[in-house]
């Protein structure tokens, strides 16, 4: 693997602009009072309560997700550019989902294979020729990006369906803040803690034109044991509406109603981070107990407005994915700004060629996988693990990809002795509303924590940085 | 407006957290009273009657041989068999106060959350009396300060009100509970109470009730059975007595049936209730006998529960 682009020192060791003030401070303060602000920040997490919870975990039922005190720098230009490019891939790939679930123009165009659409475990054929309110189908959105130089971003991921971390976004901030105040005087920084009111606007203008003029938005959670659970009641507070559970919610006459001590109360807008499967076991799962029966059918009657709609899967999955670029140069006419990470597609037989001779440095993943599940990393593993692999990948090429192994770029962090580099993502939220799209300068940035390690994931011991966009 | 199921988990939030304590309450007084000679305490078993005292008789005798000191702490402070224990009421409390973070303070929280992290701290294989009177104060101390701060920091809204519901009928219940089980030592007539033992057993009774100097200041007289029996039911003075409990329910029923602008089956109950309690006196209370009357008591009680549950929480 090639030498990772530092964010602060760069390739050579050149000090980027953007971090001088916080060079200076990391080199200025002994590491014994870094790591009691690492231990404050800790324990204002913990008794926050800002906590996940870890499936069959008994013992540490509930988690925090580790801190890094060190803030990441994105300056004003960079931003601007990634923004764009946010606003535009959302843009095509809710035309793309409206197209899908409609007409199906760039099917019958050719540029996506149908199989790859109609056979999709995320397709929803429920969704099929209803009118979405104001044809927007992921108002809420988390893209994944990640940084190999100077100027290259390329997405990872787009998250259609219930993209969660935006309450680590603004406590993150909120805790660097009453941490390192001074820092923070010294920058020009773009505020994120517009983002609940943001929401809020987006999901009222999705409210059916039936609804009153200030119309009823609930969060609807699978509850206290959803492992999102303190997000979702943070998000319900910082919005000032209803955390409604399934069972708060009945439908009568096709429209959705909450229980309420006053009587029922009609809803508008459901804000969910609940699964598809389990929104209405009357049209997806019978068995979930999690949802509300007949909530589809209101949906359909256009009494209700549901964020994110049902089977936005089906855009961001791994398969659809590589075509993104395709998506925006199909509906919108232009050139994409953020580019995918370059991937080929094993489905195509040269592709396929070039991934069978170059296993050994590629990462090759299955379509449908999730998670680092069914995964092989060419520069780390065996032989023999290569060579099983590539009798999957020749027994059934359509359900993988490949990606050369990216060089993410690192960012100083506290760790145990001292400041080090590790290594770095980013997750953008992107909301999009009748009354337009729009982004938060900002996001979640997720840290390796382990020396050499790319893997961000909080489930695998990643932590969180606040982010700063800079005004500049 | 509020949701019927926050409504619930603020109810129940707020009766757990009153159990917790009275649950402290009474651990306290047993065991300082085991600590006395058997010429003040008595023969009877302190431990048994605390056990008896929440009501958690069954369920003890099916888990526990004895009824000793150690068996009752376990039960009562640390099984999470028992439901009313005091740490699967933190745990229940924490559980309804998590799901329903929205609708109290962040100052509520944190004392709850505090407290549930702090318990895990604690078993009853280490519990020496000194140790158990540090757990005790310890759960009191979260009680009170989650009081004090949904009386300092909560909005005089319709949760704050359903918060307090939960308070006054789960203290009402108790001090009945506490009074009854001691019924078989008060005196029917208006005697001073006599001899070591006795004065023990009284004193127990008003600490448990967190009312022995209230006695003081209220009657300026020496303990007499009848007075405590009084002051525990029907002196609006005392906190914790019956009819400060039923008074506060109405109050706090009157206050949503105005802001909602509709009366219901749970005003009607509540006010018949207090009413009873409000017109009645000790000498009725001893001519209708003090344990038939405090079982009317906790049957009446939990009927206005079961009726805000009925017209709100559901």
């Amino acid at each position: 693997m090639t030498q990772s682009f530092d964010e602060m020192n760069g390739t050579g060791g050149e000090l980027r602009s953007a971090y001088k003030i916080v060079k200076d401070w990391l080199e200025g303060t002994p590491p014994d009072l870094m790591r009691q602000r690492a231990r404050e920040a800790e324990m204002l997490f913990r008794r926050i309560g800002i906590t996940f919870a870890v499936y069959g975990d008994n013992q540490a039922e509930e988690r925090i997700i580790p801190f890094d005190i060190v803030p990441r720098i994105l300056t004003g230009g960079e931003w601007r550019a990634m923004s764009a490019g946010l606003e535009q891939r959302v843009r095509a790939l809710n035309l793309f989902l409206a197209d899908i679930y409609g007409p199906g123009e760039i099917l019958k165009a050719g540029v996506i294979p149908p199989a790859l659409i109609y056979q999709n475990t995320y397709f929803r054929p429920e969704m099929v020729g209803i009118k979405v309110p104001h044809g927007i189908y992921t108002p809420v959105c988390g893209i994944d990006i990640v940084r190999v130089d100077a100027d290259t971003f390329y997405v990872l991921e787009d998250n259609l369906r219930t993209p969660s971390g935006v309450s680590y976004m603004l406590e993150n901030r909120e805790v660097t803040m009453r941490l390192f105040p001074d820092l923070f005087s010294e920058h020009t920084i773009e505020p994120v803690e517009q983002y609940p009111n943001e929401l809020l606007a987006t999901l009222q203008s999705l409210a059916p034109a039936s609804a009153p003029r200030e119309p009823t938005v609930v969060l609807l959670s699978p509850g206290p044991f959803n492992s999102a659970f303190y997000e979702h009641s943070f998000l319900a507070d910082r919005l000032g509406v209803e955390l409604v559970e399934g069972r708060d919610l009945f439908v009568l006459d096709d429209k959705v109603y909450m229980r309420t001590t006053e009587g029922p109360h009609q809803v508008d807008v459901i804000y969910r981070r609940l699964d598809d499967d389990f929104l209405d076991p009357l049209a997806f799962r019978p068995d979930s107990v999690l949802g509300v029966p007949g909530l589809i059918s209101a949906y359909r009657a256009g009494n209700v407005a549901v964020a994110n709609a049902m089977g936005t899967g089906v855009a961001d999955d791994k398969a659809v994915y590589t075509y993104v670029p395709e998506i925006i140069r199909f509906y919108l006419g232009e050139e994409p700004i953020l580019h995918n990470v370059p991937t080929w597609r094993c489905r195509e037989p040269d592709s396929l060629a070039y991934v069978l001779d170059h296993l050994p440095e590629l990462v090759v993943k299955m379509v449908s996988g999730s998670g680092g599940y069914g995964m092989l990393v060419g520069p780390t593993a065996t032989k023999a693990e290569i060579e099983d692999f590539r009798a999957k990948l020749k027994s059934n090429p359509d359900e993988f990809i490949a990606q050369p192994t990216l060089a993410l770029s690192t960012c100083p962090t506290f760790v145990g002795e001292g400041v080090a580099p590790r290594h770095v993502d980013l997750r953008p939220f992107v909301l999009a509303g009748s009354n337009g799209i729009r982004t938060v300068p900002g996001g979640l940035t997720r840290v390796a924590l382990k020396e050499g390690s790319l893997v961000v994931n909080s489930s695998q011991g990643g932590g969180t940085k606040d982010t700063w966009v800079l005004v500049s | 407006m509020l949701l019927s199921r926050v409504a619930a988990d603020l109810y129940w939030l707020a009766r757990y957290v009153e159990r917790a304590e009275n649950t402290a309450r009474l651990l306290d007084v047993a065991s300082r009273l085991s600590s006395l000679p058997t010429t003040y305490a008595g023969s009877t078993n302190e431990w048994e009657s605390a056990m008896t005292a929440t009501g958690g008789n069954f369920l003890f005798d099916q888990r526990y041989d004895e009824a000793n000191r150690r068996n009752v702490i376990d039960f009562l402070a640390f099984s999470r068999e028992n439901p009313s224990s005091i740490a699967s009421c933190l745990a229940t409390a924490r559980h309804s106060a998590r799901s329903v973070r929205t609708a109290i303070t962040r100052e509520m929280w944190e004392v709850i959350n505090d407290a549930w992290l702090e318990l895990k701290r604690h078993s009853v294989d280490a519990m020496t009396p000194r140790q158990l009177a540090e757990f005790l104060a310890f759960v009191k101390d979260a009680c009170l300060r989650l009081d004090g701060f949904a009386y300092r920091t909560m909005l005089r809204t319709d949760a704050h009100a359903f918060y307090n519901l939960g308070t006054f009928i789960e203290r009402g219940d108790a001090t009945a509970r506490i009074l009854d089980v001691k019924y078989h030592v008060l005196l029917p007539e208006g005697d001073t109470v006599g001899g070591g033992l006795d004065y023990f057993q009284w004193t127990s009774i008003l600490r448990a009730a967190s009312a022995l100097t209230a006695y003081q200041w209220v009657f300026r007289d020496a303990l007499r059975s009848w007075r405590v029996a009084e002051l525990l039911t029907l002196r609006k003075e005392l906190p914790r007595s019956i009819v400060n409990c039923s008074e506060n329910t109405l109050w706090f029923l009157d206050k949503l049936a105005n802001d909602y602008g509709r009366q219901g089956p749970a005003q009607r109950s509540a006010r018949a209730y207090h009413a009873s309690l409000a017109n009645s006196s000790v000498e009725a209370i001893y001519r209708e006998g003090l344990h038939e009357f405090l079982q009317r008591v906790i049957r009446e009680n939990n009927a206005v529960g079961d009726a805000i549950e009925a017209q709100y929480l559901r």
